[in-house]
């Protein structure tokens, strides 16, 4: 059980880099990004061929953050040039990084069990847990800066950041490079973590990353004090946990993936319910107003 | 000074939905006043502002802002030298940042953007009397979510926003209409303190004959793309701009 908990905890930490990337494109831009799912493998198929090149493992995990954000890239230059809806430009992109993915190494499965790994650095726990630290700090940071700010209010209202005197554009590529660098980064650590990097790494790894941010998002839901990337780890590392635990309990591991989108339509259900039922309520008070100040004005 | 030479604008050309919305419009606006734009739907008030703010350019014409031809700029470009507040409360602001992050975002306006913090404590009692300006107790809720304002006090915080930079022109496009009377009366007050204080020149779109004669210097009535009433407000009553208005529209309605 204790190795479950642990192993759990590892992958959920990985997870919590996908997670953070997502928060950039799913919470703070807005935008339903699948490109995800290509870039996830592609980072694990990055560090494939740059640690069987003969690099070094962090070297290998950096430029596969480096080169994962081109994704990020590629879906903003479909998006913004040439007016793809974003849902469809994240499709496009992630259909054409499976082509790209299996040529990289030429094959579809890669073993790295002989290669070095971030992991041979210490402890696996340790060293991921202080890889997520600097990431979430580094974003939170950056989060706090003038871009960072512009960033967010790009996803919050673009009209606002074009009277600023910015292209908005530019900011939603910057948030999408952002965002596919942290999911090819996570691909390049399971990857490493596993031993393998797959083709099919990257199958509904969006559904994962939601479920994550939906879950840390329940967490003190009032609190303002949390940040979301501080909600997006522990969401991970729970929905791995939760996972982990009723794989141990007996579930077929092939239901998990239904079992995830099951818990992102669950939580987004009632999220959305709770969401109308309010919206009627402030209806109902408009409508008050409204009358209210009819009959002040005939009066 | 604003100045409008030549403009043109269709929608749809070459189709047989084209419509003509400006043919060679000519118009000037006085520094430091402001002019009111009225007229019914569809006579061409929103496109005009939409082709001085730059959201959409023209078929052909010039407009020239302080003896700068802004034409060809894109709107961002634009942005720089113009203020403008919506009819919705929300087109102003960050409705998920704080008012003072809302307030630091538009003190940077025309600005780089760098990797240091937007927030920084030298420029927080600016802030505080900024918003003390506007009289509504903001400033002692820095840390209150733009969203959770009503919508009288967002509107209120894009005024300040769009003006507290001091840009060439304001534009004000019936920014007042998605409020209740009272809200809309005080919102008025407000632009006409901050305008004034701020000396600018500004350009108002109203469908509210009052605010048209109580806070604008001129008012000009548009109808399909042309000027059809030039004046001074002054020399007008709420009832003969009404009547006016009346003749004009409703009666070809009917």
């Amino acid at each position: 059980m204790n190795s479950l908990i642990i192993t759990s905890i590892e992958q959920g930490l990985i997870f919590a880099i996908l997670a953070m990337g997502v928060v950039i494109s799913y919470k703070i831009l807005n935008m339903a990004d699948l490109s995800v799912e290509g870039t996830f493998p592609f980072g694990a198929f990055l560090f494939a061929k740059f640690i069987s090149m003969g690099m070094n493992p962090i070297v290998s995990t950096l430029m596969a953050f480096c080169i994962g954000t081109l994704a990020g890239l590629l879906t903003s230059v479909l998006f913004t040039k040439i007016r793809i809806k974003p849902l469809l430009a994240g499709i496009l992109t992630m259909t054409i990084l499976y082509s790209v993915n299996l040529k990289i190494n030429g094959k579809s499965n890669i073993p790295l069990f002989s290669y070095d790994s971030v992991f041979n650095l210490g402890n696996a726990l340790v060293v991921l847990v202080i890889i997520v630290l600097i990431i979430k700090i580094i974003l939170d940071l950056f989060l706090k800066t003038e871009t960072g700010y512009l960033l967010i209010a790009t996803g919050d209202n673009e009209s606002l950041v074009r009277s600023l005197g910015k292209n908005s554009n530019m900011y939603k590529t910057m948030g999408l490079m952002l965002a596919n660098g942290l999911v090819a980064l996570s691909g390049a650590l399971m990857a490493q973590m596993q031993g393998f990097a797959d083709i099919t790494m990257g199958s509904s790894i969006i559904v994962v990353a939601l479920a994550s941010i939906i879950i840390g998002d329940t967490i003190m839901k009032n609190s303002h004090k949390i940040e979301n990337t501080t909600r997006a780890i522990l969401g991970a590392i729970i929905y791995k946990i939760i996972g982990g635990i009723a794989i141990d309990l007996g579930l077929d591991p092939q239901d998990l993936k239904a079992i995830s989108a099951i818990i992102v339509i669950a939580f987004i259900f009632y999220n959305n319910s709770m969401a109308d039922l309010l919206e009627l309520r402030k209806r109902k008070v408009e409508l008050r107003n409204a009358k209210n100040s009819q009959s002040v004005q005939e009066f | 000074m604003l100045k409008i030479v030549n403009l043109s604008k269709s929608f749809n050309t070459g189709t047989e939905n084209e419509i003509k919305v400006f043919d060679n419009l000519n118009l000037q606006i006085e520094a430091n006043k402001c002019t009111a734009i009225i007229g019914p739907n569809g006579c061409g008030k929103s496109t005009l502002l939409n082709l001085i703010g730059g959201s959409i350019s023209p078929d052909q014409g010039q407009i020239i802002l302080n003896g700068k031809d802004v034409t060809k700029l894109k709107e961002e470009e634009r942005a720089i030298y113009i203020g403008k507040v919506h009819q919705n409360p929300y087109m102003g602001v960050s409705p998920s940042l704080t008012i003072l992050e809302n307030i630091a975002l538009a003190d940077k306006k025309g600005e780089k953007f760098t990797l240091r913090r937007l927030i920084k404590r030298k420029n927080m009692d600016r802030y505080i009397e900024l918003l003390e300006s506007i009289d509504l107790g903001l400033e002692n809720k820095l840390n209150t979510k733009v969203k959770f304002l009503s919508g009288g006090q967002r509107q209120s915080l894009a005024l300040l926003m769009a003006a507290m930079k001091h840009p060439d022109l304001m534009l004000l496009d019936e920014h007042t209409a998605a409020l209740d009377p009272r809200t809309s009366r005080i919102i008025m007050k407000k632009t006409k303190e901050l305008i004034e204080k701020y000396s600018i020149t500004t350009i108002m779109i109203s469908h509210n004959m009052r605010d048209a004669i109580e806070y604008s210097d001129r008012i000009i009535m548009l109808d399909k793309g042309k000027v059809v009433l030039d004046k001074p407000s002054k020399s007008l009553t709420e009832d003969q701009l009404l009547d006016i208005y009346r003749r004009r529209f409703e009666e070809s309605i009917a």
